[in-house]
C-alpha cells in the first residue's frame, strides 16, 4: 500500500526547493539582490580566470617595460605599440591586468579569512551555548577580551607579532597567510556569539531533548539537528564579513601592513596609486578603487537583502 | 547592584592585565632588546650584565609584574626607533589623536542617532530609502578611500581646506590642542568627517534596526491602543528602550574611533598616536607597540565601563 | 441603537500566493455593560475583528467591506487622527501577555498619568489622585507604593490589573479583551476574569471578551459569537447557545469540550469541516510485541526524587541561591495505568517527567525501570536499553520537529539510532507509521512546517511508536492544539494505551482532560506531591485544601452539562 504513494510524490530536490522557498521567491523579486549578486559573481569569476583574461602577467618582470609607464586609459603607449583599456602605472605594469591579479588576491585573502573565522567560531560556539559551563565561560571571556578591541587593531598587532617572528627573507611570501590568519582570528567572535546565542535557543527546544531522549550522543545532536538550524544567522554574518574582510585586506595593505608590493591586492595598488592621484595619473588609484567599491557594495548589498530575505519579520 | 558593578570593575582589571601580558610577551619573545641596545661589538660579559641590569635573568612572572608596577608608573621603556622614553613621545602625541577622536566621535554619535531614528519612523519613505542605500555605500568604502577622495575635492580641486597636519596648535601646558586657531579648526574638518562616517553609518543602521525591533513590541502596540499621541509612542516609549542595548554598541564603537584613527591619520599625515603606531609596526619598535596597546585598552576598558553604568542608570530592571 | 455594532465586515489580508480572507461578513453586537464573547478556534478571525475595531490592523490588512459604529457613528472609515482620539479614550484594548504589554523602563506612575493627561483635562495631580484610585480599584494593594515601581516588579496577575487600570483611564465605552487570561494560572485567571466582569457592570461598559477557551466564555460571558475560518456561524445568549447550539460547527465544538465532571470513555470530536482523520491502532496492535507484566510490580518506582536549579551565581561558593523545583517526590507506576501529575506553572510537574526520562540528572533519589536504577546516567548499558523503552510527546508540536529534516528522516532517526533495521526495511517502516497514524507515506517526503499542529503531533506518535516502546510519558501533550484536534490526539493517546497496554505518565494542567484521561493522579505544588489518589476519588473526595481549591477553579459549564451527545 505504501509503494503506490511513493511513486506519486516524489522529494524535491535542494534547489528546486530553495527556488521556491521563501528566500527563493524574494531573490527573484528583488531587482538589487539579483544585480548585486550577478556583479559579485562576475568580479569573483574574473579573479578566478585572471591568468586567462589578463593580458600580461604583472607579478612577472620580464613582460614589464619601463617605457611604458603612465600610459592614460585608453591610449597607446609612448615609446611602443601597446594599447592599453586603463592605462598602467609607474612601472608600465597594465592596470587592467594588476585589478585582476589583485581583485584575485583580496578575494583570496577575504574568502579564506572568512572561512578561518567562521569554522572557528561555529566550532567555539557550539561548544560554548550547548555544554555551558566553564567551556563557555572561557571562551566567553576571551570574546569579550577581544571584542573590546576593533578587529583592524587585532588583525594589525596578529601582523605585527608574525612579522616580528618571521625571518626577512620570508615575510613577502608569508604576508598573505598572515593576512588570513590576522583577519580570520580577529572576526572568529562574531560567529561564535551568534552561534552561541541561537544554540541556547535551540538546545532548549523539543527536538533536541527529542533526539537526547533517543540516546543520541553530543556529535550528532550538534551537527545534525542544532546546527543546520543556526546556520541562516551565520550566513547573513558569513556575507558581511566577506565584504568587511575584504575591506579590512585593502585597509591592511593601504597601511603597508598587508600584501607586499611583489603581491599588490586591491588596497596595494591604492597605495601605489594615492601617489599619483595628485599629478594627475589618477587611472592608476581610481580604477582598482571601483573595482574594490564594486565588489565590497555588492556582497555588502548581498548581505543586507540576505538578512531581510531570512528574517520574514522585517517585512 | 553594588556587586554588580564591583564584578565590572574586577573584569576590566582583568582584561587590562591580560592585556598587559600579551605586550609583555611581546617584548620578552619578538626581538631581543639586548640586540637593539648593544651593538655589533659586545663581549659575553657585556650581555650578561645589562641582561642582569635589565632584570633579564629572573623567572617570567617577576618580570611580568615588574613590567606591570612600571607601566603603572607610566614606564613603557625606550623606543628602538626613536631611542627616545615612550612615554614622553605618547605624551606628546596624544592629544591630536584624542581632539581628533572627539570631535568625530560627537559627529557619528549625533548624526547617527538622528538618522537612525527618521529611517526607522519612515521607513518607506523616499529620503530614508536613499539614506539607506547611501550608507551601505558609505560602509562599503573603505575609510581611507573616503580621505583620499574628500583630500581630492576639498584640498586639491576646491583648495578649500588643509590636506594634512594639524595645523596651528596652541600649548596649553603639556596639552597641545587645534580647538583654539582657526587653522586647527580648519584642519580639523576633514579627517573628523573621515573618521567618523564608518562609525556613523553603523551606528545609524543599529539605531534604526532596534528601531524596528521596538516599534514591532506589544507595548508599542498598546501604547497606541491607549490613544497616545504618535510622537509620545516614537520619541518617548520608542526611542528610550531603542537606546538601551545602542549604548552598548555606541560605546564600543566609540573606542574603536581610537582605532580606526590610524587609518585616518595615515592619510592625512595627522601626528597623532595611530601614525606612531604604524611606523612602530613598519619598524618592529616593539616598546612603541606594547606601550599604544597599553593605552588604548585602558581607554577602551574605561569607555566600557562607562557604559556599564549607564546601562544601569537607565534600565531599571538591572537596579534590583 | 446598540453601542457597537459591527456590519458585514470583511478584512483581507494580500498575501505572496493570494488574498487571505481573515474575517468574511461578520455581524457583531455589543451592548453597554454586556460581556460578548468571541470564540473561535486559532485562525478564526477573532482577534482580526478586535484589531479591526481599534483600527489597528497590520500592515496589508484592510478592511474591504462593512461597517463598524459605535454609539450609531461609523467608525471604520476615519483616519489615523480621529482614530486616535477614540483609541483608550472611548474604546480601549487589553493584550494577552501583561509581561509585553507594558513598557519596562517606565514606572506605573508614568505610564497611568501619561495616559490620562492623553485623554482627560485634567491637572497633574488630579491625574496622579486619578492613576492612584485606579490601581485601587483593580485591586492592587499599597496603590501608593505600587505607583512608583517598575513592571518587572510586579507577579503576572498584578500586571495585568495594571494593563486594565491603563485601559480604564478615560472611562471607555468598550473594552476588547484579547485573550486576556490565557498567560496566566488558572486562579489568577478567575480573579482577572471576576475583575472584569465587575467593571463592566459597575461602568456599564460593553467588552469584548476575545478566547478560544469555552470554558472562560461559559463563566464569564452574556452573549457570545462563535467563528469558524473568518465567519460567524452563531450568535445568541451564552446559556443558550452552548445549551442548545444550532449550526454544526458549535455543536461539534461543544461537544468536544473535555466535561469536569463525568468521566467518559472516549472525547466526542469535531466532525465539522471534514477534519476526522484515521487512526490505525489494529494495524499497530498487531505486530506489536505486547509484554504482560505483573500488574502489580511497578513498572516505574519513583524514590525520595529532588532537582534544584541555580538561580543566582555567587562567588562565594555557599552563597549561590537554588530553586527548588523537585522535593522529596516518590510515587510508583503500574504497568497498563495512565498515571497524571496536575499543578500549576512552576509546580514541578514537567521537572519530574524529565528527571525520569533523563534529560535532567538528579540531585537526589532513584528511578526505577522494571527494577533497574535508570537515573544513574553513567550505565551506558542500562541507558541504551531504557532509551528502547521510553518515550516522549512533547508540548509544542511546532518545536518537537527539527524544521531542517524531513520528517522520513525525522521518524527514521531513532530506527537508525537503535540499530533496529537497516536498508529498505527502515524506509517500509516508516512508510506503514505514517500511514498508521493517519498521515499517509508521501507526507515522509514534506518537511514539518507544511503541516498543522494537529498533523504535528501525530508525526511525533510515529516517531514515538518507531521503536516500540513500553512507557510513554505526555508531557502537556495538547494545550498547544485547538479544542478539536485536542480530542483526536487525546483518543489516540487513549487507543495506545488501551490496545496496545502502553504505560503513560500524562502530565497536564488540565483537571477535566486528566479526568477522562488517567486511572491515578498525583497533585504538585511548590515541587512537593500534596496528594496521590485514584482519579475519581480525587475528584470526589479530595483530601487536602489546595487540591478543593483547585477543582473549584475548574471552569463549571454549567449549561454544558446538557448539551453534548
Amino acid at each position: 500500500m505504501t509503494t503506490s504513494s511513493e511513486q506519486t510524490a516524489k522529494p524535491k530536490s535542494m534547489l528546486a526547493r530553495a527556488w521556491d522557498s521563501d528566500v527563493g521567491y524574494s531573490f527573484r523579486h528583488s531587482p538589487v539582490a539579483i544585480i548585486s549578486s550577478t556583479v559579485a559573481l562576475l568580479l569573483i569569476l574574473a579573479a578566478v580566470f585572471a591568468p586567462l583574461l589578463a593580458v600580461m602577467n604583472p607579478f612577472d618582470p620580464a613582460s614589464l617595460n619601463l617605457l611604458n609607464g603612465f600610459t592614460p586609459p585608453l591610449s597607446q603607449a609612448e615609446f611602443s605599440p601597446d594599447w592599453f583599456l586603463l592605462g598602467t602605472d609607474d612601472q608600465g605594469r597594465d592596470v587592467y591586468s594588476t585589478i585582476l591579479y589583485g581583485m584575485r588576491i583580496s578575494l583570496f585573502v577575504g574568502f579564506a579569512a572568512v572561512a578561518l573565522g567562521m569554522v572557528i567560531g561555529i566550532t567555539l560556539g557550539l561548544i560554548s551555548g550547548y555544554f555551558g559551563g566553564w567551556a563557555d565561560a572561557i571562551i566567553m571571556r576571551i570574546a569579550d577580551v577581544q571584542l573590546t578591541f576593533p578587529s583592524i587593531l587585532v588583525a594589525m598587532l596578529i601582523f605585527g607579532v608574525a612579522k616580528g617572528v618571521t625571518p626577512v627573507e620570508y615575510r613577502d611570501q608569508l604576508a598573505i597567510w598572515v593576512l588570513i590568519l590576522a583577519i580570520g582570528l580577529s572576526d572568529w567572535v562574531q560567529f561564535a556569539r551568534v552561534v552561541r546565542g541561537a544554540t541556547l535557543v535551540e538546545k532548549n527546544k523539543e527536538y533536541v531533548q527529542a533526539a537526547r531522549l533517543m540516546g543520541r550522543g553530543a556529535l550528532p545532536i550538534l551537527f545534525r539537528h542544532i546546527l543546520p538550524n543556526v546556520m541562516s544567522p551565520v550566513l547573513v554574518i558569513a556575507t558581511i564579513s566577506l565584504a568587511l574582510a575584504i575591506i579590512a585586506e585593502a585597509t591592511l595593505s593601504f597601511l603597508g601592513v598587508g600584501a607586499p608590493a611583489t603581491q599588490p591586492s586591491l588596497g596595494t595598488l591604492i597605495r601605489i596609486g594615492q601617489g599619483f592621484l595628485f599629478s594627475g595619473e589618477w587611472w592608476i588609484l581610481v580604477f582598482p578603487a571601483v573595482t574594490l567599491l564594486a565588489l565590497a557594495l555588492s556582497v555588502n548589498l548581498l548581505g543586507d537583502w540576505l538578512r531581510d530575505a531570512l528574517n520574514p519579520k522585517l517585512r | 547592584m553594588l556587586s554588580y558593578i564591583i564584578r565590572r570593575v574586577l573584569q576590566s582589571v582583568l582584561v587590562l592585565l591580560i592585556v598587559g601580558l600579551v605586550a609583555f610577551a611581546m617584548f620578552t619573545f619578538m626581538g631581543d632588546p639586548i640586540d637593539n641596545m648593544l651593538g655589533q661589538e659586545r663581549t659575553q660579559e657585556d650581555v650578561d650584565r645589562l641582561r642582569a641590569r635589565l632584570g633579564l635573568d629572573q623567572p617570567f612572572v617577576v618580570q611580568y609584574v615588574k613590567f606591570i608596577l612600571s607601566a603603572l608608573q607610566g614606564n613603557f621603556g625606550v623606543s628602538y626607533e626613536q631611542g627616545r622614553p615612550v612615554a614622553q613621545i605618547l605624551a606628546e602625541r596624544a592629544p591630536a589623536t584624542l581632539e581628533l577622536a572627539l570631535v568625530s566621535g560627537v559627529f557619528a554619535l549625533g548624526a547617527g542617532i538622528v538618522l537612525g531614528v527618521f529611517t526607522a519612523i519612515r521607513r518607506n519613505g523616499f529620503m530614508a530609502q536613499m539614506v539607506m542605500t547611501i550608507s551601505l555605500v558609505g560602509v562599503s568604502l573603505p575609510t581611507f578611500l573616503i580621505g583620499i577622495l574628500l583630500i581630492y575635492l576639498f584640498s586639491v580641486e576646491l583648495d578649500w581646506l588643509p590636506s594634512f597636519g594639524r595645523g596651528e596648535v596652541v600649548d596649553l601646558g603639556g596639552w597641545t590642542t587645534g580647538f583654539l586657531t582657526t587653522s586647527g579648526l580648519r584642519a580639523l574638518i576633514l579627517p573628523a568627517i573621515t573618521l567618523g562616517l564608518y562609525q556613523m553609518t553603523l551606528i545609524m543602521r543599529l539605531v534604526r534596526s532596534q528601531m524596528l525591533e521596538v516599534l514591532r513590541q506589544d507595548y508599542v502596540r498598546f501604547a497606541r491602543a491607549r490613544g497616545l499621541p504618535e510622537r509620545a509612542v516614537l520619541f518617548r516609549h520608542a526611542l528610550k528602550n531603542t537606546m538601551v542595548p545602542v549604548i552598548t554598541v555606541a560605546g564600543l564603537q566609540l573606542g574603536s574611533i581610537i582605532a580606526f584613527a590610524i587609518i585616518t591619520e595615515t592619510v592625512f599625515q595627522w601626528p597623532g598616536v595611530g601614525l606612531l603606531f604604524i611606523n612602530a609596526i613598519q619598524f618592529v619598535d616593539i616598546p612603541v607597540m606594547a606601550a599604544y596597546l597599553m593605552l588604548i585598552s585602558v581607554m577602551f576598558v574605561g569607555i566600557n565601563l562607562l557604559v556599564d553604568l549607564l546601562y544601569v542608570a537607565i534600565d531599571p530592571r538591572l537596579r534590583t | 441603537m446598540s453601542l457597537l455594532e459591527i456590519k458585514d465586515l470583511t478584512v483581507e489580508f494580500p498575501t505572496r500566493r493570494q488574498r487571505f480572507v481573515a474575517v468574511a461578513s461578520a455581524d457583531l453586537v455589543v451592548e453597554p455593560g454586556e460581556i460578548h464573547g468571541l470564540v473561535g478556534e486559532s485562525g478564526a478571525g477573532k482577534s482580526t475583528i478586535g484589531a479591526a475595531i481599534m483600527g489597528l490592523l497590520e500592515a496589508p490588512g484592510r478592511i474591504t467591506e462593512g461597517e463598524i459604529a459605535l454609539n450609531g457613528s461609523a467608525i471604520s472609515g476615519l483616519d489615523q487622527d480621529a482614530m486616535r482620539a477614540l483609541r483608550g479614550n472611548r474604546i480601549s484594548m487589553i493584550f494577552q501577555d501583561p509581561l509585553t504589554s507594558l513598557n519596562p523602563l517606565f514606572t506605573v506612575r508614568q505610564q497611568l498619568v501619561e495616559t490620562i493627561l492623553t485623554h482627560l483635562d485634567v491637572s497633574g495631580e488630579e491625574a496622579d489622585q486619578r492613576a492612584r484610585d485606579l490601581l485601587d480599584r483593580v485591586g492592587i494593594p499599597d496603590p501608593d507604593t505600587r505607583l512608583d515601581q517598575y513592571p518587572h516588579q510586579f507577579s503576572g496577575g498584578m500586571r495585568q490589573r495594571v494593563v486594565i487600570a491603563l485601559a480604564l483611564c478615560s472611562e471607555p465605552e468598550v473594552i476588547i479583551a484579547d485573550e486576556p487570561t490565557t498567560a496566566l494560572d488558572v486562579a489568577v485567571q478567575a480573579q482577572i476574569l471576576d475583575l472584569i466582569r465587575e467593571l463592566a457592570e459597575e461602568r456599564q461598559v460593553g467588552v469584548i471578551l476575545i478566547t478560544h477557551d469555552m470554558g472562560v466564555i461559559a463563566d464569564t460571558t452574556d452573549r457570545v459569537t462563535v467563528m469558524y475560518q473568518g465567519e460567524v456561524v452563531e450568535t445568541g445568549p451564552t446559556d443558550q447557545v452552548i445549551g442548545d447550539p444550532q449550526h454544526l460547527y458549535s455543536q461539534s465544538l461543544i461537544a468536544a469540550v473535555p466535561r469536569p465532571n463525568e468521566p467518559r470513555h472516549r472525547f466526542p470530536q469535531i466532525s465539522y469541516g471534514g477534519r476526522q482523520t484515521r487512526f490505525a491502532i489494529e494495524d499497530i496492535a498487531r505486530n506489536w510485541p505486547r509484554q504482560d507484566a505483573d500488574p502489580d510490580t511497578p513498572l516505574i518506582k519513583v524514590q525520595n526524587l529532588s532537582k534544584r536549579f541555580l538561580e543566582k551565581r555567587s562567588l562565594i561558593p555557599g552563597k549561590s541561591t537554588y530553586f527548588t523545583a523537585v522535593d522529596d517526590v516518590s510515587f510508583d507506576i503500574f504497568p497498563g495505568e495512565v498515571f497524571g501529575i496536575v499543578g500549576e506553572s512552576g509546580s514541578g510537574k514537567s521537572t519530574i517527567a524529565r528527571l525520569i526520562s533523563g534529560l535532567h540528572r538528579v540531585d537526589g533519589g532513584v528511578v526505577h525501570f522494571r527494577g533497574q536504577e535508570v537515573s544513574d546516567l553513567s550505565n551506558k548499558a542500562v541507558q541504551a536499553a531504557f532509551r528502547q523503552e521510553i518515550q516522549m510527546i512533547f508540548q509544542d508540536p511546532f518545536s518537537s520537529l527539527n524544521p531542517r529534516m524531513r520528517v522520513d528522516q525525522i521518524i527514521a532517526e531513532p530506527i537508525h539510532h537503535h540499530r533496529l533495521l537497516s536498508g529498505s526495511a527502515v524506509k517500509t517502516r516508516v512508510a506503514e507509521l505514517l500511514e498508521q497514524v493517519g498521515m499517509g507515506a508521501e507526507a515522509g517526503f514534506k518537511y514539518p512546517h507544511e503541516f498543522s499542529g494537529g498533523q504535528r503531533q501525530r508525526i511525533c506518535i510515529a516517531r514515538a511508536l518507531a521503536t516500540q516502546p513500553q512507557f510513554l510519558i505526555c508531557d502537556e501533550p495538547t494545550s498547544a492544539l485547538d479544542v478539536s484536534i485536542q480530542a483526536q490526539i487525546l483518543n489516540i493517546l487513549k487507543d495506545l494505551q488501551e490496545h496496545l497496554g502502553l504505560t503513560l505518565l500524562f502530565i497536564s494542567h488540565d483537571l477535566p482532560v486528566v479526568r477522562q484521561m488517567c486511572s491515578r493522579v498525583a497533585v504538585m505544588k511548590n515541587g512537593q506531591m500534596v496528594e496521590l489518589q485514584a482519579t475519581e476519588d480525587l475528584f470526589a473526595r479530595p483530601k487536602t485544601e489546595y487540591t478543593r481549591e483547585l477543582l473549584s477553579l475548574m471552569p463549571r459549564l454549567d449549561a454544558l452539562q446538557s448539551s453534548g451527545s
